[in-house]
């Protein structure tokens, strides 16, 4: 009851100003009536009652102030005054605003955008049941710790291990799909029929594999993805239960996944079927093609869920040494499968952009500090006025509101559309691949971030003038109106100056390593010529090319038809392009050597006779195959110069003889040379072993097609593929790029492309902030000190030492903020080491190329100031005052 | 004048409450009141009493409303509300334990 009639009264007092204010009035002027007709009847004249009561009733307007104060109407009318007065104080300084907002806005925007990605990839948990507890598995080997896993050996893991409560695999595919527009490619993926259960998705409509659907002989049947359903079933409510061609086989849809389900490892996968047995990889215990997801049992851990399929996996390499020998086990969560390669970028760029909100915050703290110092005469009047301490600072809080809120609207607003940017600078190949980026962008996550950021940045804001202020309440109006530089503010003006320099050296820096590693990615020796190179996926249907003469009579056809178009020079296929990957790898074993079983991995190519002559790849030794070496002549080989290095040192290949690991009569196969290492796998990696089978001994009826063009590669692709349709109607062609945009597309080039870019603007910022903050201590002390210098010059100092003055004081600034940057830099980038290629963390001449255009653009910043100061008129500085 | 009111500080409440405790009335005879029943020792200015009013107001110890005062003109009454006649019990409770610590002090040997 009674908090109610307080709560009334409040309200009252606030919002019914008018009528508290005409009671308020006539209270008082009843109080003086009173007084005056107690000391006229006291004997007073009327006239000097009146007087001596108005004395007596003293700052009549103070006494009601004290009553407002009372009823805590002023809180808000001082609110809304301090907004005012906060804002015409910005507007009578627009460039201070500007630059003020501006700074914030960039830092914030830079540190939000950039969360907004790494609360999508890292923060956001995974969309299954429980995702902690799912892990990814894989077979090991010295070369691969997260390798394939074979179907057999996946079956022995799922029934012999003790920590996972269910244990299912996924490979990704790609299908030919039967339309009515004809053969389209469609992305895929095959699992084992618990897959979705282990996961915990449920499908949106229809039912889920059930188990024992990927046994041999099995019906086939597919789930659709969500996409698939609305794009390519036109969302066909009775969808489950018609049959989808896929590789010219039927399939019967069985159900439809939701909306909201993603699995990145399988890129975004339209068709899911089950695993099929039939197939050829799936009866050898040695082809590994599958990728394990396990749901591990209440209270197990990842390293004892590790431990135990170990033990698991050196069981079956005892029992089948001939596939198993080396195959050990990898246990890891599946976070890490699905995030872990984005992970050091997103650190890295996170970093970077904390940094540059750090130094935006220090650089607006700054010019609050100079302007603040520049208001002292004001505050020193409205203390003299009767402001009181807690008065003063309500009022900085407030003009640091207004600036908090200006820069948050300005970044957030800048934030979003960097967001759409970043999205839109990620290749799609690779999008496809983190679907989980897809939803990025200003959820409640991130904007709780951005008003952290905001709060924070009230927060120094509000404090920097409080502390400078606080215990000078004796700010005399007298002091003040001479401007004696403050010792206190060049103290603290400085250390930020230092912090500063120090942020800005550090980014920096590790812009240069990054451009470095950038640069050395792009100029790695490829071996070949990206340039006027058209490549191609090509998949005929399965079951019209099955048999190695179909297969080889196709290829054939197809690198005539497309050598006879104009503008092309030479054609040529290969089983996988070069700058995909280091896999898809032989186990081999030397024919007159003696086998200790160990397996020597090496990539396996199946390429065209003109593959090497197409790249302008470069034969070392021995000879090229011809077109004629097919399968009715011996097997032949070319190896690179890894091979032959690890496996011939001292010795001619040439002639030489390798086989399978059984050395099985129609595996052997003469080494007729020896080419330079062509990149095969990513810019980064290491060059591995290869060797290049023709494709007219080994055919498949899936190629990919090297087209080495005299025009432009790029307009070439749309009648490449016109011809190649032409050719096969039921042919689908895949990823129609040219070399060069492949490789500019490839992971390694994107991630450290844009964790360059990226760090180097926030770099170029962070300069630009420490600069402006440089110049602004600089010019202000130069200001302050102008009668000094006047003195100092009409005693006959000349220009050149009023430079020194100035510059002694900057370079010891510089010195202790680049000691600073270099240090922390060193200490710091040890942690960037996965993102850098090529250059050492410690690299010295991108930390001595930092420290001299640190040094030279800070100097410059102090040049302006110094020359103003140097052509200072004696007398007009002493006229000052 | 202002010095003492500081002095006062809460002492004023204390009055004011113990004042109002006997009937409703307003400032002005608030500040006569004070004056008589401390046989002029005690002078409370307007510029501590009407804060002091407006505060204990805004804390629900005291109402007020409108009312012909015996001159016949409008003038601000204020009375005790019930949280109000708590609160006195209170302040003259602490009063006393205050007045008796000092009084105590200074006639101690």
């Amino acid at each position: 009851m009674r908090w109610l009639d307080i709560f009334r009264l409040r309200l009252r007092s606030i919002f019914n100003r008018g009528s508290v204010e005409h009671d308020l009035d006539e209270e008082l002027r009843y109080h003086l009536e009173r007084q005056i007709e107690e000391e006229i009847a006291a004997g007073k004249a009327p006239e000097e009652a009146r007087f001596s009561a108005m004395r007596s009733i003293a700052a009549l307007e103070q006494r009601k102030e004290e009553c407002r104060d009372a009823r805590s109407v002023n809180l808000l009318s001082h609110f809304e005054q301090d907004i005012r007065y906060a804002l015409r104080q910005l507007a009578r300084n627009p460039g201070f605003a500007f630059t003020a907002v501006a700074v914030l806005a960039l830092g914030m925007c830079a540190s939000v955008a950039i969360f907004a990605f790494v609360n999508a990839a890292l923060i956001k948990p995974l969309p299954y049941r429980d995702p902690g507890r799912l892990a990814g598995v894989f077979e090991s080997t010295p070369q691969c710790p997260h390798c394939n896993l074979s179907w057999f050996d996946f079956i022995d893991w799922k029934q012999q291990n003790k920590v996972f409560r269910s244990l299912d695999v996924y490979r990704d595919t790609g299908f030919i799909m039967a339309t009515p527009e004809g053969a389209r490619p469609a992305t895929g993926a095959r699992v084992s029929a618990g897959f979705f259960r282990t996961l915990g998705v449920k499908p949106a409509m229809g039912r889920d594999f059930n188990s024992g659907e990927d046994r041999l002989g099995a019906p086939r049947t597919a789930m659709l993805s969500y996409k698939a359903w609305k794009q390519r079933f036109g969302a066909d409510r009775n969808v489950v239960g018609k049959v989808v061609t896929l590789d010219g086989a039927g399939y019967v849809i069985i159900g439809v996944l939701p909306r909201d389900f993603e699995f990145a490892p399988a890129d975004s996968a339209e068709i899911w079927a089950t695993i099929d047995p039939s197939q050829s990889c799936e009866k050898r215990r040695s082809c590994h093609g599958l990728y394990g997801v396990g749901r591990l049992k209440d209270g197990v851990s990842i390293e004892s869920a590790l431990a135990d399929t170990k033990i698991v996996a050196a069981r079956l390499e005892k029992l089948y040494p001939d596939s198993n020998r080396g195959q050990g086990a990898s246990v890891v969560p599946l976070t890490e499968v699905i995030v872990g390669e984005i992970r050091p970028i997103l650190m890295v760029l996170l970093s970077g952009a904390a940094l540059l909100l750090v130094i935006a915050y220090v650089n607006t703290s700054s010019l609050l500090l100079v302007r603040s110092e520049s208001r002292k005469h004001e505050i020193a009047v409205r203390t003299a006025l009767g402001a009181g301490n807690g008065r003063l600072m309500l009022q900085f809080v407030t003009e640091g509101l207004v600036l908090v809120i200006a820069s948050s609207a300005a970044g957030l607003l800048a934030t979003r559309w960097a967001v759409q940017l970043l999205t839109k600078l990620i290749p799609s190949n690779l999008l496809a691949r983190m679907p989980f980026l897809q939803g990025v962008g200003l959820n409640p996550h991130v904007l709780l971030f951005a008003a952290a950021v905001g709060i924070m940045a009230l927060i120094v804001f509000a404090l920097t003038p409080v502390i400078h202020f606080a215990g000078s309440s004796a700010h005399h109006l007298q002091e003040s109106s001479r401007s004696v530089s403050s010792l206190a503010w060049r103290r603290v003006g400085s250390k930020l100056v230092v912090v500063e320099l120090a942020i800005a050296v550090v980014l920096c820096a590790g812009a240069g390593l990054l451009g470095k590693s950038l640069h050395n990615l792009l100029t790695v020796t490829l071996n070949f010529d990206p340039d006027h190179l058209a490549t191609v996926h090509v998949v005929a249907p399965p079951d019209r090319y099955a048999n190695k003469e179909q297969q080889v009579a196709l290829m054939r056809l197809v690198i005539s038809r497309v050598s006879a178009m104009p503008g092309v020079q030479s054609v040529a296929s290969t089983s996988l392009l070069p700058v995909t990957m280091n896999g898809n790898t032989n186990w081999i074993r030397f024919v007159g050597r003696p086998y200790d079983g160990k397996h020597n991995e090496v990539n396996a190519r199946e390429v065209s006779s003109e593959f090497f002559k197409t790249l302008h790849a470069q034969l070392l030794r021995g000879r090229l195959f011809t077109d004629a070496e097919d399968l009715s002549k011996p097997r032949v080989v070319i190896i690179n110069q890894a091979l032959a290095r690890a496996y011939f040192t001292g010795e001619d290949p040439i002639g030489k003889q390798i086989g399978n690991t059984a050395l099985a009569p129609d595996s052997i196969r003469t080494i007729i040379g020896v080419v330079a290492d062509i990149r095969e796998a990513s810019l980064d990696a290491e060059i591995a072993p290869a060797e290049y089978e023709p494709a007219n001994q080994n055919p498949d009826s899936e190629f990919a097609l090297l087209v080495r063009t005299s025009q432009s590669a790029e307009s070439m692709l749309p009648a490449i593929t016109g011809v190649l349709h032409k050719i096969e109607p039921g042919m689908v062609t895949l990823d129609e790029v040219t070399m060069s945009q492949r490789i500019e597309n490839s992971p390694s080039a994107y991630s450290h492309r844009s964790a360059a870019w990226l760090v180097s603007s926030f770099a170029g910022l962070a300069l630009l902030f420490a600069v402006l903050g440089l110049y602004g201590v600089v010019a202000y002390s130069v200001g302050q000190r102008t009668r000094e210098i006047g003195v100092r010059m009409a005693l006959g100092a000349d220009p050149a030492s009023v430079y020194g003055l100035i510059f002694r004081e900057v370079v010891w600034l510089v010195l202790a903020g680049t000691a600073a940057g270099i240090a922390t830099a060193l200490a710091g980038f040890r942690y960037m080491h996965d993102m850098l290629f090529g250059v050492q963390s410690w690299d010295l001449s991108t930390m001595g190329a930092v420290t001299a255009i640190l040094i030279s653009t800070t100097l410059l910043a102090s040049y302006l100031p110094a020359r103003r100061a140097a052509s200072v008129n004696p007398t007009e500085a002493l006229r000052v005052e | 004048m202002s010095k003492p009111v500081a002095l006062l500080q809460g002492t004023l409440d204390l009055l004011v409450l113990r004042i109002l405790a006997l009937e409703p009335m307003h400032g002005w005879a608030i500040a006569q009141r004070i004056r008589q029943m401390s046989s002029d020792v005690l002078q409370v200015g307007q510029g501590a009493l009407y804060p002091s009013l407006h505060k204990l107001e805004q804390n629900g110890w005291i109402s007020s409303e409108w009312a012909v005062s015996e001159n016949n003109r409008r003038a601000k009454y204020y009375k005790l509300t019930r949280a109000g006649r708590k609160a006195l019990e209170n302040e003259v409770e602490q009063w006393e334990r205050l007045s008796g610590a000092v009084t105590g002090i200074v006639h101690a040997r």
